[in-house]
């Protein structure tokens, strides 16, 4: 590997430490986010300036130019990251219906207690003038 | 004791047909409470429905005809109800038909009981793709149930406190019906169908409109296929929750 590329992808995985690990430290990003974006960006910085490992992963997988591993292992980190990430939306679009829901039911029983009523009004105790139309066709 | 029975109006901008709706339950179904479930309109429908008589379960945000009928389990399971109606606010669902599907509950003690569009014919007349579509579902679930289901993706349901408690846990999100059907053929409850007669919409936008039936039939499909090899099919009270709600990475 060239000591040129071998620079370039010292100074990238610095960065990307530098900014996660500055990003938790503001508390911009939480903790939990953070360790996959941490943990990558340490393989990625070993694996860059430690050269004679990197040799030996890509020709292990008949990759010829060293430095497209360290690619190939930097995409496998993103698409896991995203994976993670699909995941967080799941759970927090599940979480959001939930609070919507107990919200939604939450109003009506408060409605109910501020109209002085139960909350289940019997059909027989209504006005029956409310009877009456058939339903659209 | 005497039975409660509680009708659940999902609705979403269908402020011309709801008050209509409302009434025909209240005439044809006079010993149901019924409840609004407004899924988010921003249109007139909480208003109409509220000044029809109505009680409006109002969510902040459109959560999907799956999210509105679950909070109508809830509420029904909150308030003790024992059997619950879904009728869908849009005026395709006959309110005078509801007697039928409590008849057919008390004959044969079902947890569900479902309005079918198939069993007669009915003069229903959807359009083709979407008959196709529901003839594949039809074919697909009652292989895997084990038992004839000719309209899967009706929503105008019978359900008791069984199917409510069930569901007031763990319902599906956005086409809930098939899958639905799937849950409670794994928790061992029993459904049945009866015909019924489904109007054109009155009015409103249907939730499925054309260029999403190919999407419908897919997310369907796999979830079809998902239930079949989901972890845990069957979640119990106690349980970790259904949802993916639980923390992790």
């Amino acid at each position: 590997m060239g000591t040129r590329i071998q620079i370039v992808s010292i100074v990238a995985t610095v960065a990307l430490f530098v900014i996660v690990f500055e990003l938790v430290r503001r508390r911009r990003l939480q903790e939990r986010y953070a360790l996959l974006w941490l943990f990558a960006a340490v393989v990625l910085f070993g694996l860059a300036a430690w050269q004679g490992l990197l040799s030996k992963i890509a020709s292990a997988v008949g990759i010829f130019y060293p430095p497209s591993a360290l690619f190939v292992i930097a995409f496998g980190f993103i698409l896991v990251l995203l994976l993670h990430f699909s995941v967080a939306v799941s759970r927090l679009s599940d979480q959001t219906k939930v609070l919507a829901q107990r919200l939604a039911l939450t109003e009506k029983r408060l409605r109910d207690l501020e109209a002085g009523a139960e909350p289940e009004v019997r059909e027989e105790e209504r006005a029956p003038e409310t009877v009456g139309r058939a339903p659209t066709p | 004791m005497r039975k409660s029975y509680l009708a659940i109006i999902p609705a979403l901008n269908e402020e011309h047909t709801i008050a209509s709706v409302i009434d025909g339950v209240r005439l044809h179904a006079p010993q149901f409470d019924v409840v609004v479930i407004d899924d988010g309109s921003s249109d007139r429908t909480r208003e109409v429905s509220e000044a029809a008589g109505a009680p409006v379960i109002r969510h902040p945000f459109n959560l999907g005809i799956g999210g509105a009928v679950q909070s109508g389990f809830s509420y029904a399971q909150e308030n003790g109800y024992d059997f619950m109606v879904q009728v869908d606010g849009d005026g395709q669902h006959d309110p005078a038909e509801v007697a039928k599907l409590i008849d057919r509950m008390a004959q044969n003690g079902v947890d569900m009981v479902c309005g079918s569009r198939f069993m007669e014919k009915t003069g229903y007349a959807a359009p083709r793709a979407r008959r196709t579509g529901i003839r594949i579902f039809s074919a697909i679930l009652s292989r895997i149930v084990g038992q004839q289901v000719t309209d899967p993706t009706s929503g105008f349901r019978l359900f008791n406190r069984r199917a409510i408690g069930l569901f007031a846990r763990d319902y599906p999100h956005d086409y809930p019906e098939v899958e639905a059907v799937l849950m409670l053929h794994f928790h061992q409850l029993r459904m049945c169908e009866v015909p019924v007669t489904m109007y054109q919409r009155g009015g409103g936008v249907s939730s499925i409109s054309t260029g999403k039936s190919a999407y419908y039939m897919i997310k369907v499909l796999m979830a079809i296929v998902v239930g079949l090899v989901r972890a845990r099919p069957v979640v119990e009270p106690g349980d970790e929750p259904p949802v993916a709600a639980a923390h992790g990475i």
